[in-house]
């Protein structure tokens, strides 16, 4: 670990105008994973401003019906909160099914959209990889890539992203809310994070001195009814090798209204299944219909050798959570008419 | 009389707790941070040393700049082969660091930093610049390879190869017949303690003190005065807690060398602590082994044939030769009978002792080969177990001191509702999951070595014995306190244990299973002793100045007589998920037969502990080689998986009477590793009974249910 500074400020402006001021700089939240980084040598912050103290840690009705979810809120409270466990519930089973009790306590939600990679050649600072520095190459692509990416990667990165709580907060439409050198902005979360293209370092439309201070939900009702399925290698305390956040909206005969629908552990972000919502629209919430919206999202991936078997585990997985889905929204239906 | 000395139950001492579940008597100490751990040790003026690992798999180093480090404030020293202190003699190549400017494996140390702290060590370290002339190297083991040898011996002194009878004739004209190759990946040990040293050099040089993590601290001491040319009475180890090793701390490794070449390059104290990454190279694993095994078997389920070929890697610089096939000479009777074992010297870190080296792979491949032949042969697999189980050891022809093999199969299948398992694969569901059980048998052998002790009382009664055993979180400093105050028939507040500290009787480490049985025979010999002379010289009453006596025991005699092992049966209910391939192991149940049970608490943590370890080979763990860079990726335990809670279900424990005074003058055989062993083939047994797919390659993750499961 290198020498750096540590700040902490008084308010986010502050917050702001410090970093503005270091090119290597950058903010500590939980430091949960930045921490580990430098501890590794692969992240060689000049310095650290400490915003885990900014007043962000409120979750707070909007005037639309939404939430606002400051960026400080740790991930624990966040899972424990009446309003998220009970309006979307696949974004507290996704907070519960990521890290540990103990990283939970400490880790804060724009620290968790902004968790790096846990790509072995990434965290080992001694081999290459082409997100750490720029042109090494990536080793990972003929070496060890069984967790890694099989939709959205590029020849120079195939790394995945590692959250749980984010695969959830996509499928919710999500927006952040941004405090740059320039004032503020909002971003969809699906604008927020790059496909790594040709420039792998380059993880999300942030620019240096961004800072996040809420994340939005907005209403939507059928959230409700929503589930997050992580599938992992153990049954606790590892990273999703596939996960799905899932939220349906049925008439009552059955044909399915609406879906949010993300997948975690298959791309170098949060993956919004786009193409199966739209299958699924004014289709039959039938396993047949799932099966094929799950094919339609997956056609376009390119497994390697390693990571092939998450093909057929993310359509499994996914039909499987939509069928779950469907007896979830079912039983209540059934049980409200009777 | 003690309960040692007349072993009927009737005439038990009152004061023995032999078979007690007692609390850890150190277990206060480690709950309130009050036990001393080798790093922990407050001393003056103390630097820190932070190793340099090498980038290449094979090559040399053509040149070392360390000028940036050097410059950084509060660096002392930049250690390489340039400047480091020649060793005189070493025990193995891996401790031998900085010695030359060859390179023989990825993550071997090249250098190293001295400094103030330990951040500008490691700082330092990132500045230190290698050169090297890389070699291609060769780091991935493979069964066609042309390069395998036949080591002289396997761990620690077995022979390579053994064949009686003609297996080939058996397998032609058997009526069943198995041929199957099981493989285990690389395992690393994992101790929740990293590999500590502190070294202290008296001002004159002449004295050396370590503070170091390890499983036995006579075995340090000699090495590290071997290497240093000192004499052994020079060195001082000091080792009285230690947070676990699995075998990984029982020999130096380039820890140890390096915090005493630091203090002696810098002339103060130096403490070096592996980071978790640096583990996964210079502090041993487990070979992965290919293993072929053969089984043949006439009509009535007798088995005509067994053979064990085995295949698995070493280091260029040292060899290690795993005993895989060691059990399968023992195991089940058949006249024709054969094991090899051959190594492919590899550019790769050493490898070295983990949990039941030898055991805990070989038997993962034979007690799998033993349910796939059972259901060849048609025969439930207790039942097929029970149809081979020898009179004699079938290798050599010795009768078994105690063998309770069959009395654990049958007494787990009571206990596990056995009787009413349907044998066939793939019927049980509930829900999208497939349900199915599995058995599998466990054994270690039961040994002992020699191991001194001393015994001394004071006039007011209290008693020391000293003894330099290790605790490496098992529970030897409340095992040997009770074995002291039974054989001394004194109540267990009175004996005051020491261990851990060359200054004490030289004794046995803690490995091979033997701490406990050599260790106890040491100590109860010692008390004997005593409590005789007190009886004959002073009349039972204890002069003023206090008494003491020691013991030296030697090899087991009983050793050439006998047969000496400990048995086990496990059992395992897993769920495969339909969907997924996700497996679970809701319920385990280990019965063993492992000797009289000195503390049924920590006995039971012990088997417990291993059988989760089991659970956990079974299941996760699995350390990945990148070929390119000969290196194992899986460096941390985000990526190297060990079971969690979650995954660890109800695990019950259970042991059947069994008392073997030919192991130890307490009846107790070794309960460290058995549990570990067969774990495995219990699990991968019962997921083939669940779903039908058998999977002959560990770990056994959803990956490779998936494919067969739609």
């Amino acid at each position: 670990m290198n020498p750096f500074h540590y700040e902490r400020a008084d308010n986010a402006a502050a917050a702001v105008a410090l970093l503005a001021q270091s090119p290597t700089g950058t903010f500590l939240g939980g430091g949960t994973n930045l921490v580990d980084l430098m501890k590794l040598g692969v992240a060689q912050p000049e310095l650290l401003v400490d915003v885990s103290r900014l007043p962000y840690d409120r979750i707070e009705p909007l005037v639309d019906g939404g939430l606002c979810i400051g960026a400080m809120v740790r991930n624990s409270d966040l899972a424990a909160n009446r309003t998220v466990r009970t309006r979307y519930p696949m974004l507290a089973q996704a907070l519960l099914a990521g890290a540990s009790g103990q990283l939970r306590n400490l880790a804060t939600t724009g620290g968790n959209l902004l968790q790096r990679t846990r790509c072995v050649y990434f965290q080992d600072a001694s081999k290459p990889c082409n997100k750490r520095v720029p042109g090494s190459g990536c080793p990972a692509r003929a070496g060890y890539h069984r967790n890694l990416a099989i939709l959205g990667a590029s020849e120079s990165c195939i790394a995945t992203h590692p959250s749980d709580m984010a695969v959830a907060m996509i499928a919710l439409d999500a927006t952040v809310r941004v405090l740059g050198p320039h004032g503020e902005r909002i971003i969809p979360l699906t604008e927020f994070y790059r496909l790594p293209g040709d420039e792998p370092q380059r993880e999300t439309v942030l620019e240096h001195g961004d800072l996040l201070t809420a994340v939005d939900l907005p209403p939507l009702p059928f959230a409700v009814h929503s589930r997050y399925r992580k599938v992992r290698d153990r049954a606790s305390y590892a990273f999703a090798l596939v996960s799905v956040a899932a939220a349906l909206d049925l008439d009552d005969d059955g044909t399915i209204r609406d879906a949010r629908i993300a997948l975690g552990g298959v791309a170098p972000v949060p993956w919004r299944a786009r193409r199966a919502e739209e299958m699924l629209r004014g289709a039959p919430a039938t396993e047949a219909t799932f099966r094929r919206a799950a094919e339609a999202e997956l056609a376009a991936a390119q497994p390697l050798p390693g990571n092939a078997f998450k093909l057929p585990l993310a359509r499994n997985t996914l039909v499987r959570t939509l069928l779950d889905l469907t007896r979830d929204v079912t039983d209540v239906t059934e049980g409200a008419t009777r | 009389m003690t309960n040692l000395l007349t072993p009927t139950k009737e005439t038990a001492s009152a004061n023995s707790t032999l078979g007690a579940a007692l609390d850890r008597i150190d277990g206060p100490k480690k709950v309130t941070g009050a036990a001393t751990y080798a790093y922990e040790h407050a001393v003056e003026h103390v630097t820190y040393a932070f190793p340099v690992q090498s980038t290449i798999a094979k090559g040399r180093i053509a040149a070392i700049d360390a000028r940036a480090a050097l410059a950084l404030p509060g660096v002392l020293a930049v250690l390489s082969h340039e400047n480091a202190p020649r060793l005189v003699a070493t025990d193995g190549a891996e401790m031998a660091i900085f010695q030359s400017d060859a390179v023989a494996y990825h993550g071997q140390f090249v250098a190293a930093v001295v400094a103030e702290t330990i951040e500008t060590a490691r700082q330092a370290a990132q500045l230190v610049t290698v050169h090297y002339e890389q070699q291609p190297h060769e780091a991935v083991l493979r069964a066609e390879s042309a390069d395998l040898y036949k080591p002289d011996h396997v761990n620690p002194f077995y022979e390579t190869d053994t064949e009686s009878g003609d297996i080939e004739t058996a397998l032609a004209q058997a009526a069943v017949t198995l041929d199957q190759t099981y493989t285990t990946p690389a395992e690393h040990n994992n101790p929740l303690e990293p590999h500590t040293t502190l070294a202290v050099w008296s001002d004159d040089g002449a004295h050396l003190t370590l503070y170091d993590a390890n499983q036995g601290a006579y075995r340090i001491r000699d090495t590290v005065a071997q290497a240093f040319g000192l004499a052994p009475e020079q060195v001082r180890v000091i080792s009285p807690y230690i947070g676990g090793a699995f075998g990984s701390k029982a020999r130096v490794h380039p820890q140890v060398v390096l915090a005493v070449m630091a203090a002696q390059m810098v002339r103060r104290p130096a403490k070096v602590a592996l980071t978790r990454q640096q583990m996964f190279s210079v502090a041993g694993y487990r070979t992965p082994t290919i293993q072929r095994i053969r089984l043949a078997a006439g009509a009535d389920g007798k088995l005509t044939a067994i053979a064990h070929d085995v295949i698995e890697q070493t280091a260029t610089i040292q060899e290690f030769a795993e005993q895989t096939a060691l059990a399968t000479r023992m195991m089940y009777a058949a006249p024709n009978r054969r094991t090899t074992h051959r190594l492919a010297r590899l550019d790769m870190p050493v490898p070295a002792f983990m949990r039941a080296p030898g055991e805990c792979p070989g038997m993962f491949a034979l007690e799998s080969a033993m349910d796939e032949m059972a259901l060849a042969c048609g025969l439930d697999p207790i039942e097929f177990r029970l149809r081979n189980e020898p009179q004699l050891d079938p290798e050599t022809g010795r009768p078994f001191s105690t063998r309770g093999l069959v009395a654990c199969l049958q007494e787990g299948a009571r206990r596990f509702g056995w009787q009413q398992r349907d044998p066939r694969p793939g019927l049980r569901r509930d829900g999208r999951w497939l349900v199915g059980t599995g058995v599998a048998a466990s054994t270690y052998p039961a040994r002992r070595r020699p191991s001194s002790a001393r015994v001394r009382v004071e006039s007011d009664g209290r008693y020391t014995v000293a003894i330099a055993a290790a605790d490496l979180g098992t529970g030897a400093w409340t095992a040997l306190t009770q074995i002291a105050a039974d054989a001394l028939d004194v109540p267990l507040a009175r004996v005051h244990l020491e261990i851990g500290d060359t200054a004490l009787p030289a004794a046995q480490i803690a490995g091979g299973s033997m701490g406990t049985t050599s260790w106890g025979a040491a100590i109860v010999e010692a008390a004997q002793a005593l409590r005789k002379r007190l009886h004959e010289e002073y009349h039972d009453i204890v002069p003023a100045a206090g008494l003491e006596a020691t013991a030296e025991t030697g090899d087991n005699p009983a050793a050439q007589q006998f047969a000496m092992h400990a048995y086990g049966a496990q059992f395992a209910e897993v769920r495969v998920n339909r969907d997924t391939g996700e497996v679970r192991v809701p319920r385990l149940l280990g019965v063993f037969a492992v000797g009289r049970i000195i503390n049924a608490k920590t006995a039971r943590s012990q088997l417990l502990g291993g059988m989760t370890m089991g659970l956990s080979m079974a299941l996760h763990e699995e350390s990945v080689l990148d070929p390119q860079f000969g290196d194992y990726v899986t460096h941390d335990f985000a990526s190297y998986h060990i079971a969690t809670n979650a995954d660890v279900g109800a695990v019950e424990v259970a042991w059947i009477d069994e008392d073997d005074r030919h192991v130890s003058p307490m009846g107790a055989k070794g309960i460290g590793e058995i549990g570990i062993v067969g774990t495995a083939a219990a699990i991968a047994n019962a997921v083939y009974h669940a779903t039908g797919i058998r999977v002959r390659d560990l770990p056994i993750t959803l990956d490779k249910l998936l494919p067969m499961l739609s």
